[in-house]
């Protein structure tokens, strides 16, 4: 299934990262991206969600300068990051998946020089600013061997944070991290975007993306095969469900009700009536005549909507199917 | 030019360097000293002048370009590799530095260790035997230029090595022996004549040669050929360091 490989930016935020057209394929062959355009408009949250090995990581890395493109250009902030690549990459900031630290610096020291890496002269008060905010300031001084992992994920955004960029890339950010330790990750994101800082953040987990993202981009085998806000996506694509805890279990959907989305489970005990969120009319009033009809008398309903996760496992299932037809 | 991010560099291989003196300065010149303390002191006052220079004074020159040697390509290629290894070269890619501006805080650090070590050495030499050096200038000249061709090399070394023998490999087996083999204890004239012919295939003998000629004035090799040779090296360096920049070469996919 494919939605728009990039709708037009509509309304609110201008573009901030506009990738054309970018195509990458290693040395060994492998085709990692395919043809990618996306615009990230300034100022939002966008989740960049896809399987493992579908290029996620990639796309980042090239933005960020790390991977050369094979073809295509990349803008931050209106500079291209190859001919342009001072300008480009001073607004942008990268935590990367893996926890890579200066083992035996301290955190103080390492924060000093990613800002001087990345052109700022020395500003003590801002970095203490920054690891205050991120709950480091008390351990400035430690060596970042002596810190815990989530500590050690402190510091890379703090690193990351240290040259004041526009544009921040948190890659898997909260990977292996405790759900305290998460939720202040989440807190301290949405703090950066009301700052005006635009977050592009890749992550596994799903209601991650669900409780923060402002758009959704879904990539597979190399190819953005959704780029959607949120909400849209979530009504665009969301079902709803009716489950109807039967008084007595049903053998089999009666045959004249087989036209209709529904399915049996718990032995018959439950019956489960899918219909579209988006339709004004639901048939739900229907339905519940009809089985008065037919005597299927219920103990108790209710209703529930897809999540996010429902969504991309059924849009990874449709494109990986629509791959395996013959001529799609 | 992005002078934040050279200082930035610099800074921090030098500090590395002063949390870790006891290696990297330190251990060096304790281990020059025995040489000094061997080869000067205890055997060098049974040997005869070499050209009329007293054999301890004779070795100073020696000494200094095989610390000089090892521990620039060490320096240099430590401080490129322990960021690939670790992972941390992530930031120097994505930082808006350009090739020649890393190099220069990579190689600056690893440069001015090895001169520090250098001076180090000559100062501890004077503690065990009396030198006279004829030319200053040259000899700081040679000292400076050699730190930073040899830290170039390393530099690429450091580029190239996929794990920690390879770091190893060139500086123990190649730079050492060649550096005993060019005459950092002897004048290439006291090796038999084939020997000698040899030994000019050994680009350290250039370089000691230069070296030694700044010290007392007289070498195995006229000094404006050592002086060419090193430029030459620096020259060969500098085009492998172009070459892996512009291919991107073991840092960039």
């Amino acid at each position: 299934m494919r939605i728009a490989t990039e709708p037009a930016p509509s309304g609110v935020g201008e573009p901030i990262v506009q990738v054309s057209g970018l195509g990458k394929t290693y040395a060994g062959g492998f085709q990692a991206l395919k043809n990618v355009s996306l615009s990230i408009r300034r100022g939002e949250i966008f989740a960049l969600l896809g399987p493992n090995g579908a290029g996620k990581t990639t796309l980042i890395s090239i933005i960020c300068g790390i991977v050369n493109p094979s073809e295509g250009t990349v803008l931050a902030d209106g500079h291209d990051i190859v001919r342009d690549y001072r300008a480009a990459r001073a607004k942008i900031g990268l935590v990367p998946q893996e926890l890579h630290t200066d083992a035996f610096e301290s955190v103080w020291a390492t924060l000093r020089f990613s800002r001087g890496l990345f052109g700022k002269p020395p500003d003590p008060a801002y970095l203490e600013k920054v690891l205050r905010e991120l709950s480091l300031w008390e351990k400035k001084d430690n060596k970042i061997m002596s810190l815990s992992g989530g500590m050690k994920r402190r510091v890379l955004i703090a690193k990351a944070l240290a040259h004041e960029p526009k544009i921040l890339f948190l890659d898997e950010p909260t990977a292996g991290v405790d759900v305290e330790l998460r939720h202040d990750m989440w807190q301290m994101v949405r703090r950066l975007r009301d700052d005006g800082v635009t977050i592009i953040l890749t992550t596994h987990y799903i209601e991650e993306a669900e409780e923060m993202a402002d758009r959704i981009g879904v990539i597979r085998r190399g190819e953005l095969i959704v780029v959607e806000d949120k909400a849209v996506l979530m009504r665009k694509l969301g079902k709803k469900q009716l489950t109807l805890n039967l008084q007595n279990p049903l053998p089999r959907i009666p045959d004249d009700l087989a036209a209709l989305p529904l399915e049996l489970a718990g032995d018959g005990g439950i019956l489960v009536y899918t219909f579209d969120a988006q339709s004004e009319e639901t048939g739900i009033a229907d339905l519940l005549r009809r089985l008065g009809e037919h005597g299927i008398a219920f103990k108790d309903l209710h209703s529930s909507e897809s999540s996010l996760e429902d969504i991309f496992v059924g849009l990874l299932r449709s494109d990986a199917n629509a791959a395996r037809e013959p001529g799609a | 030019m992005n002078t934040h991010a050279i200082r930035a560099i610099y800074r921090f291989e030098m500090a590395r360097t002063f949390r870790t003196i006891t290696q990297s300065i330190a251990s060096p010149v304790l281990s020059t000293s025995l040489y000094f303390v061997v080869f000067g002191a205890a055997i060098g006052s049974r040997m005869g002048a070499i050209d009329g220079v007293s054999y301890g004074a004779f070795i100073i020159p020696g000494l200094i370009m095989l610390s000089l040697l090892n521990e620039s390509i060490s320096n240099a290629s430590f401080g490129i590799y322990l960021p690939k290894w670790s992972g941390t070269i992530y930031e120097l890619l994505s930082a808006p530095v350009s090739y020649l501006e890393a190099l220069i805080g990579y190689v600056g650090a690893a440069a001015t260790k090895s001169v520090m070590l250098g001076v180090l050495i000559l100062i501890t030499a004077r503690l065990f035997v009396p030198y006279h050096i004829e030319h200053p200038l040259w000899m700081l000249g040679f000292l400076l230029l050699t730190a930073v061709t040899f830290s170039l090399f390393g530099f690429i070394i450091g580029i190239w090595a996929d794990d920690f023998q390879k770091l190893q490999v060139i500086p123990l087996m190649v730079v050492t022996p060649l550096t005993f083999l060019g005459g950092a204890f002897y004048s290439i004239g006291m090796l038999p004549p084939v020997w000698q012919k040899i030994a000019l295939f050994n680009p350290v003998v250039y370089l000691i040669s230069g070296f030694r000629w700044s010290f007392f004035g007289q070498s195995d090799v006229n000094v404006g050929i050592s002086l060419a040779a090193t430029l030459g090296f620096l020259a060969l360096c500098l085009g492998i360091v172009w070459w892996i920049f512009r291919t991107g070469y073991k840092l960039k996919s």
